[in-house]
């Protein structure tokens, strides 16, 4: 593995959050100055690797840091979290990309107005907290739900604890928390009385199309963090083309995130596994 | 007399073979190749070659100085007016420019400038990397890369700045200007900025330095290691700096440059990057991509090769939208990559935009043209992926008031190309992120930068040019455009 000790993007912190969610914190100084909540990076990890799109988890502005969270699925987030240790570097590092969440751009007026509800699906989680920080910060009431297929694949509990006004943990299996899926656990609380301006979906593509199903139901408006393909992140290859409201959007540039009653999910999932043949062949390069 | 021999033939890779691979096509002239072709110039008292050419090359002086066997002359004439020879030697639309003017394809063939051009270049290189010093007979330093030390690095390297050899600028401390862009108008900028003594910092969106040269022209008609690093190698040597994985508007903004970094100047050479589509029926099917996406697989991402891991899909069959360059580089690459390859387009062949060399190339590697043909509809299957491609066969209409004669569609005359892949080549538009985040720059209703003649932008200290300007262009214009507003920034500053 060919690791570019030269690059200013080196590893100085790596956490494996659960036994296969990975956490790092990279120095980028001139990203960390500018990230906003609901930005993503695109990292390259090596020469011969892929551009790939990762949310920017976390920022620190004095110390010239942005946290990554990875899940391995591929050969470029596998070769991430496998061959990269503390100290070592990323070949490129480039963001902070796409538009900041849509709560940096309102009036306090409208934010105090504000009373959102996440739900967050697996590896979602990570990208969800820099958002509810930010908005707990701005003094907004913040719910958050946080769903995963059993105990041991939730991950951020403690981190979000400081962040929110309440967290509600779900897994499917009941392992631990409220036994069902995010969704549910929204239906509940809005049957229990809760009320909510606004929800945002993060996570796999089917659950943030359920997320939609669901608030559709309740009225609830929801926007969602469209993770799509992408190779450049700028605006310069429609890799990341989808369908909102019927017309095509490039989720780099003016996503990621949109409003979920537009989105075409079906599409989106397909247009997803468009290189699923040819990224056998990569696992196997 | 000169006239009387023909056009000296180039070398290529025979078409059979290099269909399967991405070495380049033209092996290019040897000297004595060179020298003889070079003969066949007649030396015109108004060389039609000289102004036909957006900057201005010598022609007849340089080519004077291969008949000669002054090949560093010839070099050194070059460098006067253009600082991207080797570039340029391959991929200028010479039949439109210089050898489209040349007295001698009245009668017979023109001088084969571009190819001249070009071993002008690629000589200097030899001589260069021979000896590992610029040849004494280099008159120093205009164009010919001052040093190449040892084996080139495989990425270049994230800021990179060589001390040595660096030039004199005279007295004045060094005033720093930022180049947004590392295209040929941003690398041509920055070299005559550097050359003329200021501190001169290249911020490039993507990992590599080069713009569409890197990303977008094939290897096989302009070898990346071979031929374009070592351009911008060059440029490092005179003294630029490079910082890749900065997305001015994102990362940082011009006005942060200017007011926190102390950039005193900004030239902007953003390129027109931005992809179009044609908005028929199934653009979002899979299978379905831009050019842009395809070639920056394959060219920045280098699918082509197995020891990288960004995968590229082309099928047994492609058919590509468009008649431009892009379209047959897209093209080329997709018969590279063994798919069976059809090119549409709405007009006639004569219309097609791209360099004559390259259609030809095209069809000597077995591509297939439909031309008079429009796509109407993308057909998936029940999976959602591309089946065949619906067209529309065209005829050519009344010339309308500019005397051109559009095409227009046939009635029933509908069909289907079956294909695997459909790559749109339609071309592109300047990416509007500079424009939405630097304040007091204005654009124009095609998203082009405003500019004047020199460069200058509706904001004072902030210059433009290349495509980001003009919209999608050619290599030699941005780097002309790159060149002027460096004279334009020099004297702005002084004034200053
Ligand atoms: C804006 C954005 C933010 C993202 N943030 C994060 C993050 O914070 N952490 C993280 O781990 N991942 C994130 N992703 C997803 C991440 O980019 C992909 O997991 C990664 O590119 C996969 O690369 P790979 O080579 O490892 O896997 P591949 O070999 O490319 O993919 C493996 C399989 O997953 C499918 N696939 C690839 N990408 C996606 C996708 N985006 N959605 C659904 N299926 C896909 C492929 O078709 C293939 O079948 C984000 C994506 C986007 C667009
Ligand atoms: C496939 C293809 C084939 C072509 N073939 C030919 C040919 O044969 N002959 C010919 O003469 N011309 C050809 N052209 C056209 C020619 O390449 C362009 O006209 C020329 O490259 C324009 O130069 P430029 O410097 O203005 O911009 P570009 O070459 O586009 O470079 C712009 C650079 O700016 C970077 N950038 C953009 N936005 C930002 C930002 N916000 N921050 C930092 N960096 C940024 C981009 O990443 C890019 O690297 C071809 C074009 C394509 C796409
Ligand atoms: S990732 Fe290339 S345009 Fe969005």
């Amino acid at each position: 593995m060919a690791v570019n000790d030269n690059a200013m993007f080196k590893i100085l912190e790596k956490k494996m959050l659960n036994p296969t969610i990975c956490k790092m914190v990279v120095e980028a100084p001139r990203i960390a100055k500018s990230a906003l909540p609901g930005q993503f990076l695109i990292v390259r990890a090596d020469e011969p690797g892929e551009r790939i799109p990762l949310t920017i988890s976390d920022y620190d502005r004095a110390a010239g840091t942005v946290t990554i969270v990875i899940q391995p699925i591929g050969a470029s987030t596998r070769s991430m979290v496998d061959a990269f240790q503390a100290g070592d570097s990323f070949a490129d590092v480039a963001g902070p990309l796409g538009n900041p969440s849509e709560f940096v751009r309102m009036s306090p007026e409208e934010l105090k107005a504000q009373r959102v509800v996440f739900i967050a699906g697996g590896l979602g989680t990570a990208p969800v907290y820099p958002q509810a920080k930010w908005l707990h910060e701005h003094g907004v009431s913040v719910d958050v739900i946080i769903g995963a297929r059993t105990k041991d694949l939730l991950i951020y509990e403690d981190e979000f604890k400081s962040v929110c006004d309440n967290l509600y943990m779900c897994t499917d299996d009941g392992s631990y928390g409220f036994k069902g899926v995010g969704t549910a656990r929204l239906e509940a609380l809005v049957a229990e009385g809760k009320t909510y301006t606004q929800a945002v979906a993060i996570g796999p593509m089917i659950m943030m199309k359920f997320s939609v199903l669901t608030c559709k139901k309740l009225g609830i408006p929801i926007w969602v963090s469209m993770n799509t393909l992408m190779v450049d992140g700028t605006g310069m290859c429609g890799a990341c083309r989808l369908s909102v409201g019927g017309v095509t959007k490039f989720a780099c540039v003016d996503g990621p995130e949109f409003d979920g009653y537009l989105v075409d999910f079906d599409e989106a999932m397909r247009r997803s596994a468009q290189y699923k043949a040819e990224e056998g062949l990569a696992n196997g390069k | 007399m000169a006239n009387r021999i023909p056009r000296v033939p180039v070398r290529e890779q025979d078409p059979k073979v290099r269909a399967h691979n991405f070495e380049e096509v033209c092996f290019g002239y040897n000297e004595e190749e060179a020298r003889l072709e070079a003969s066949r110039c007649l030396h015109c008292k108004n060389p039609r070659c000289v102004s036909a050419c957006p900057v201005a090359i010598k022609i007849p002086d340089f080519i004077e100085r291969i008949v000669a066997g002054d090949f560093a002359g010839a070099a050194a004439k070059i460098a006067e007016d253009s600082s991207l020879p080797a570039v340029c030697g391959r991929v200028c639309p010479q039949e439109t420019q210089c050898e489209g003017s040349c007295v001698l394809g009245v009668k017979f063939e023109p001088v084969a400038i571009g190819k001249l051009e070009r071993f002008v270049a690629d000589w200097t290189f030899a001589q260069t990397s021979a000896t590992g010093c610029p040849s004494s007979t280099v008159s120093l330093r205009e164009t010919p890369p001052s040093q190449v030390a040892g084996p080139l690095p495989l990425s270049m390297p994230r800021v990179a700045a060589v001390s040595e050899g660096q030039p004199v600028g005279g007295s004045s401390p060094k005033r720093k200007v930022a180049i947004i862009g590392s295209g040929p108008a941003g690398l041509a900028c920055a070299y005559d900025l550097a050359k003329m003594g200021y501190d001169v910092t290249i911020f490039e969106a993507l990992h590599k330095a080069g713009g569409v040269l890197e990303y977008g022209i094939p290897e096989f008609r302009l070898p990346k290691d071979k031929i374009l690093k070592r351009e911008i190698q060059d440029v490092i040597a005179a003294g630029v700096k490079i910082e890749t994985d900065v997305i001015i508007g994102r990362t940082v903004t011009i006005d942060s440059l200017m007011d926190q970094e102390g950039f005193e100047a900004v030239f902007v050479g953003t390129g027109a990057g931005l992809p179009k589509f044609m908005g028929i029926p199934g653009e979002n099917l899979n299978g379905v991509f831009s050019a842009n996406e395809f070639l920056t697989r394959n060219n920045l991402m280098k699918a082509f090769r197995d020891d990288y891991r960004t995968p590229i899909h082309a099928g047994k069959k492609v058919c590509v939208v468009g008649g431009g360059n892009v379209a047959m580089d897209a093209a080329r690459t997709a018969l590279r990559l063994g798919a069976d390859t059809t090119i549409v387009y709405r007009r006639t062949e004569v219309e097609l935009p791209a360099r004559k060399e390259e259609v030809h190339h095209a069809k000597e590697e077995g591509i297939d043209f439909q031309m008079l043909t429009n796509p109407v509809e993308i057909m998936g299957d029940e999976r959602g992926w591309v089946r065949a491609l619906k067209c529309v066969r065209m005829e050519l209409g009344e010339p309308d008031e500019s005397g051109r004669r559009s095409p227009v569609v046939i009635p029933g005359s509908e069909f289907e190309i079956p294909t695997e892949t459909v790559i749109m080549a339609l071309g592109t538009s300047p990416n509007p992120l500079i424009s939405r985040t630097t304040p007091g720059l204005e654009v124009t209703r095609r998203g082009g930068l405003v500019a004047d003649e020199c460069g200058a932008t509706t904001r004072p200290g902030v210059f433009a040019g290349g495509d980001a300007v003009t919209g999608a262009a050619t290599v030699i214009l941005a780097m002309g455009a790159g060149r002027k507003a460096a004279a334009a920034i020099d004297a702005y500053l002084k004034s200053k």
